[in-house]
């Protein structure tokens, strides 16, 4: 076999070269999920159910998928309606709608947190006439969510952006000419080839999000049964000394995380065969 | 189905960047007419396609399809067959799919649209594609497929933009043939756009000449090439020199050449246009022209020469033509202008060809 390395280094050393690499990696990504592994199953799938059974870590569990399932929605529906916007329509300031798309994946999720407290928070002006309507957002489930959509923005526009930029104008002026209503031309020739990209990237940011730790410890105030989500629990444990519990919590989290990422990759590659 | 558009206008932009794409155009295609928009890009002669397509909002003027008013027509109730540039096929859809998009949407039966994409299929040399996806195809299977969905719900006008531009020279050359196949046997009127002078008049009954948002000349093919109305439509079409100089004593003198410009007042400002192949070049050491480059394009033979005191002209002869015995680059020739256009500057005297023996 020829490698490009071949000629810098002889076979043996790179012999040597694959087996560090190997042993790098191995040490560093394998031998963490062996740890969560064995601890999660250290009392067999039964000592795991009933730990996953306990109402803290149920109700736990439960905040995260649904708070996470709902932001991605709502990401899936404004996150296209965006890349629509950016591909589309030229209009000043178009640029910088683009770049702040981007600006949460460089801002420290904890710093997210504290923006949105100041904001939100009883103590904000706009934080205090919601808590005053009865509608509280920091330290509430509302909080949650909009620290999830925050940290999650790009996902869905960068999925859709490309597959957007791809597709003719044209085709849905030949819909038209052929007879097709504003309906059917979404239905039919917009939105199958969006439709895939739309999926993968909401699932993207499902799986981003169910793991999501700094802005939500500091906007959700953590009230067990009420706003303690699976991640802040799994802290909560390890910091309580109790390690078999954060792992059982831990393993649901890494097992969906692991499946969904597959399911992104799929929807990719499906939507790839058909491209021109 | 004839078309008829009078007085249409198109404004693109507004303030300084405005731009009138369509100015103050009138032209009619008869039913079963196979047309051609000719002109150079930019021209709006495709802005003028889509309005007729009810794709692009005129600013005034209308449009008529057998004597009927189409303004107020959505696009998809003019009953038009639209092709575009690029095929704009719809990529998540099978070629069965696409060619069944019209009838779909407008609710046909299955059994009709399974019927009717098997006929378009075997029209368009496509029959065994229908289950590919249009990545899967080559350019031209692509143009054929779009043909095939435009024509699918049988319409009553055919508008091509360009329709060959984004394939290669030789499948272009394929699909003029299949258009114009096509066209006598379906009957349909259709209208295409080109800026190729070849495709326009290789194909098409009728040719319309754009240029600047007017319409120059509306002939057929053998006319336009005869009788040039204008003088960019005779610059335009075929390979021509064009000259500006001024009339004196029935010539216009070009360098030591002098043009027949009989019948033109002195001191006329004129600009002549004279066709490669209305030239005619022979060795003569005490012509008065100097051949700088010949060039063999497969059957013609192109010859530059510079008059004396005078710019460089241009002639075109069939490879093996007599004229060209001893022609090379250095010898001196003779030139004769076999017919002449002249267009007056300013356009207050008619324009004049002069045609010589």
């Amino acid at each position: 076999m020829t490698r490009i390395g071949v000629a810098l280094a002889p076979e043996r050393g790179g012999r040597v070269v694959r087996l560090a690499v190997l042993a790098y990696i191995g040490a560093l990504v394998l031998l963490p999920l062996a740890a969560l592994a064995q601890h999660g199953l250290a009392g067999g799938l039964g000592a795991l159910w009933r730990t996953l059974a306990s109402p803290g870590a149920l109700h736990a569990l439960w905040l995260t998928f649904w708070s996470a399932g709902v932001m991605a929605l709502i990401n899936a529906l404004m996150g296209t309606a965006t890349a629509w916007a950016l591909v589309r329509y030229a209009f000043p300031g178009r640029a910088a709608l683009s770049a702040l798309v981007d600006l949460p994946f460089a801002i420290p999720t904890l710093v997210t947190g504290v923006m949105l407290v100041l904001l939100y928070g009883p103590q904000g002006r706009v934080g205090g006439w919601l808590a005053g309507q009865g509608w509280p957002v920091a330290f509430a489930a509302p909080g949650i969510l909009l620290a999830l959509l925050f940290v999650t923005l790009p996902f869905v526009v960068r999925a859709v952006e490309p597959v957007l930029l791809e597709q003719d104008p044209a085709e849905e002026e030949a819909a038209r000419t052929l007879g097709a209503g504003d309906l059917a031309i979404f239905l039919r020739v917009l939105l199958p080839p969006l439709l895939p990209a739309v999926l993968s990237g909401g699932v993207r940011s499902f799986a981003r999000a169910l793991g999501e730790f700094g802005s939500i410890v500091v906007v959700s105030g953590n009230i067990p049964y009420r706003t303690l989500t699976a991640p802040v629990y799994i802290f909560g444990e390890i910091e309580a000394g109790s390690p078999e519990a954060a792992a059982a919590v831990s393993l649901v989290l890494l097992l969906l995380a692991v499946a969904l990422t597959w399911a992104a990759r799929l929807l990719e590659r499906l939507s790839g065969v058909r491209g021109v | 189905m004839s078309i008829r558009v009078s007085h249409l206008c198109k404004r693109f932009g507004s303030g300084a960047n405005q731009f009138v794409a369509v100015d103050d155009v009138s032209l009619e295609v008869g039913g079963g007419e196979l047309v051609a928009f000719l002109g150079p890009s930019g021209s709006g002669k495709s802005t003028i396609l889509r309005i007729i397509a009810g794709l692009e909002q005129a600013d005034s003027g209308s449009v008529h399809f057998a004597g009927r008013q189409a303004d107020h027509l959505h696009a998809r109730s003019r009953g038009v067959g639209f092709v575009f540039q690029h095929y704009a096929l719809f990529r998540h859809m099978s070629v069965a799919e696409n060619i069944a998009f019209g009838l779909r949407v407008q609710g046909k039966s299955k059994d009709e649209q399974r019927r009717r994409v098997a006929e378009l299929l075997d029209l368009m040399g496509l029959a065994g594609l229908g289950e590919r996806y249009p990545a899967q195809l080559s350019g031209g299977q692509r143009q054929r497929v779009a043909l095939a969905r435009a024509l699918a719900p049988e319409p009553q006008v055919l508008l091509l933009d360009e329709p060959f531009g984004a394939v290669d020279a030789r499948v272009r050359e394929e699909l003029r043939h299949w258009l114009r196949r096509l066209h006598d046997e379906v009957h349909v009127t259709s209208i295409f756009v080109t800026h190729d002078q070849e495709e326009a008049f290789s194909v098409a009954d009728k040719v319309i000449v754009i240029n600047r948002g007017r319409v120059e000349q509306a002939a057929s093919p053998a006319e336009i090439l005869d009788h040039p109305a204008t003088e960019f439509v005779a610059r335009f079409i075929g390979e021509a020199n064009v000259y500006e100089g001024v009339a004196r004593d029935g010539q216009v003198p070009v360098g030591a050449l002098r043009v027949p410009a009989d019948g033109l007042p002195d001191g006329t400002p004129v600009t002549a246009v004279l066709r490669f192949y209305d030239l005619k070049f022979w060795r003569d050491d005490r012509g008065f022209a100097r051949v700088t480059r010949t060039m063999t394009l497969g059957d013609r033979v192109k010859v530059e020469a510079v008059i004396d005191d005078g710019p460089v002209i241009y002639s075109q002869f069939p490879r093996r033509s007599s004229l060209l015995a001893g022609i090379e680059p250095g010898c001196r020739i003779h030139v004769e202008v076999t017919l002449a256009r002249l267009y007056p500057q300013g356009g207050a005297t008619p324009a004049v060809t002069v045609q010589l023996q």
